[in-house]
């Protein structure tokens, strides 16, 4: 039984009177991508902000490889190699592309430059930055001193999950990834996704488009009324199914509730 | 079907082709500092086609550069705040403030000049955290913050001054650490002071901190979109507050300029520092809207606003039109931010 990389236990997050997330567990295993998908109010948002550093839960414990971990400010599962590209990207527009894939993460020069000077490696960042987005096969950004603004939005977005890629060494997570893009951009982004897992990365990808979640997930995590409904394999229930799942109108056995891994 | 336009790149006939107009409006966009640099080489020259050989004359150059020193210092911090999407309100009064503290506590107070000088850098930077702690902690607008200032710094000022006006010889004399910066360099006929050296030794510093080190980088970041540049990792309260000490900083170094230009220390010196610092930035291209510009586009337009200046009053021309220019430059330059910013919109 291969163990999961990232867990949530009993996550509870309440807001004054509302409960967000009530008591949710969550698995994310090596290699996979795991879609959560729910309606509007499940969830969704606050268990990926406990996940990613951004909230912290009320109770439960989370934990990486087995071991707990406290997550305090995005920078905490930054450290513990967890990234996520958010739905704004959080890029900075009017910044170059190599600027902001290492915003807050610059590399100081060698030598008395970067110790005395501090002086930042621009020719260094400039080179991974470059070499970064061509490991996710994006050959269409030529120049990396581009200002974020003069780009696409499929290339804004190809320019966060490549900072992601290049700095998460567990986990990525994606929130609603392709949701300002159009198909053709969407269909890169998707391909991207399976190129992270295929270098070994487990994607969590957080999206309301049914289609392309059953068309790239190995399995799909159902939140409902701030708790696990169950978890579901593309191939094991269709589109319709796992929507009344998310509305209630249907429910999963419960030996599926804790659905493990699912070979490939 | 998705699988397969990963592959696929789009028809060349597609592909947007740049007219004329877009082509500038890129290059601006990469180059903010070309259409100031452009403005102040087309009026030097216009100038010195109207000046009756007397504007391009070196001493009259060396004046210019004098009279500009001070202002110039002061745009420094105002370009750091204004990159953070904030304005600075205060920099000549908290600047007239520091200098007469400096001053008065070496005439009345009896100080040694170097304690004095430290006294009122160290104030200095106190005010600038003050307002950074109101921007940060209290989450009030740049703005009101130091329209707040403006008027406290002047009061206290005033209250603290006695209306006095302190003079050189009480202060040290010329060679004194006080009047520093009123020490002449003579090359040829062209005169210029070590407070003119000094602004542009700080200019250097600090065009390279801001383009060459992680918290310039972090400046801009946190200018240009705050919540972004938090998720990617920036402390973006610690930023702004270290912004605002730094122009605190900045006062403090200016109030030591200012020293050695009036050659004299009062509340009255140096009147249009304020508004005149936001005119150098904005004319210098820098975006009022934050995360864009840069800080060699400051000092171009402070000359700028020297070169109407004088360049207008030797043309003969009544002094109220170039208020009139300078009005006129602010609003072409904000309008031409506002067309760059669109880049790529």
């Amino acid at each position: 039984m291969t163990e999961p990389i990232l867990q949530g236990h009993g996550l509870t997050k309440r807001f004054g009177r509302v409960t967000a997330l009530d008591s949710a567990d969550f698995e994310l295993y090596p290699g996979e991508v795991l879609a959560v998908i729910g309606d509007n109010g499940a969830g969704k948002s606050s268990l990926i902000k406990c996940l990613s550093g951004a909230m912290m839960p009320d109770e439960g414990q989370i934990l990486l490889e087995g071991q707990p971990v406290t997550f305090r400010r995005p920078q905490d599962a930054q450290a513990a190699g967890i990234e996520t590209v958010y739905q704004t990207l959080a890029v900075a527009p009017a910044l170059d592309i190599a600027t902001n894939m290492f915003l807050g993460r610059e590399r100081r020069r060698s030598g008395p430059l970067g110790s005395i000077l501090r002086m930042v490696d621009d020719g260094g960042m400039r080179r991974d930055a470059k070499k970064a987005l061509d490991d996710l096969g994006i050959g269409t950004l030529q120049d990396i001193t581009q200002a974020v603004e003069t780009l696409s939005g499929g290339q804004r977005q190809a320019v966060a999950v490549a900072r992601a890629a290049a700095f998460g060494s567990k986990v990525i997570i994606l929130d609603e990834p392709t949701a300002a893009l159009g198909v053709k951009e969407s269909g890169q982004v998707l391909q991207m996704i399976r190129d992270l897992r295929d270098r070994g990365l487990p994607v969590i990808l957080i999206s309301h488009n049914m289609p392309q979640v059953f068309e790239v997930a190995d399995r799909i995590h159902i939140q409902r009324l701030g708790r696990r409904a169950g978890v579901v394999t593309p191939s094991s229930v269709s589109i319709t199914d796992a929507v009344a799942v998310m509305t209630g109108a249907l429910q999963i056995n419960p030996e599926h509730e804790h659905l493990g891994p699912v070979l490939r | 079907m998705s699988s397969d336009t990963a592959v696929l790149s789009a028809d060349p006939e597609f592909e947007h082709r740049r007219g004329g107009l877009e082509k500038i409006q890129h290059l601006l966009h990469r180059s903010p500092v070309l259409s100031p640099l452009a403005v102040l080489v087309l009026s030097s020259l216009v100038f010195t086609l109207l000046g009756k050989g007397r504007f391009q004359d070196p001493s009259s150059i060396g004046t210019m550069l004098q009279a500009t020193a001070v202002m110039a210092t002061l745009a420094i911090g105002q370009t750091l705040i204004i990159l953070t999407a904030g304005v600075d309100l205060s920099v000549g009064t908290a600047m007239l403030l520091t200098h007469l503290v400096m001053a008065r506590q070496v005439f009345v107070g009896g100080w040694p000049p170097i304690v004095a000088m430290g006294v009122g850098v160290v104030l200095a930077m106190l005010m600038g955290l003050f307002h950074g702690w109101l921007v940060t902690k209290v989450a009030l607008p740049a703005f009101i913050v130091t329209l707040g200032t403006f008027y406290i710094y002047q009061s206290l000022g005033n209250v603290y001054g006695k209306a006095q006006t302190i003079d050189s010889k009480d202060l040290g004399g010329p060679r004194g650490l006080l009047m520093f910066m009123s020490r002449e360099i003579n090359l040829g006929s062209f005169t210029i002071n070590t407070g003119v050296v000094f602004a542009l030794l700080l200019y250097v510093i600090f065009a390279f901190v801001l383009a060459k080190t992680a918290w310039g980088r972090h400046v801009y970041a946190t200018g240009d979109d705050r919540e972004a540049a938090r998720l990617a990792g920036v402390d973006t309260r610690r930023v702004l507050l270290s912004v605002y000490v730094v122009a605190g900083l900045i006062y403090g170094l200016g109030a030591w300029v200012q020293l050695g230009r009036s050659q004299n220390a009062s509340m009255n010196g140096a009147a249009d520092v304020n508004l005149q610092s936001i005119t150098a930035v904005v004319i210098g291209g820098t975006s009022l809207f934050g995360g864009r510009g840069r800080l060699w586009g400051t000092l171009i337009g402070a000359l700028i606003v020297a070169v109407f200046d004088r360049g207008l009053s030797l043309a003969g021309v009544d002094q109220n039109y170039k208020n009139l220019a300078i009005g006129l430059l602010i609003l072409v330059a904000v309008a031409l931010d506002q067309w760059i910013r669109k880049v790529g919109k």
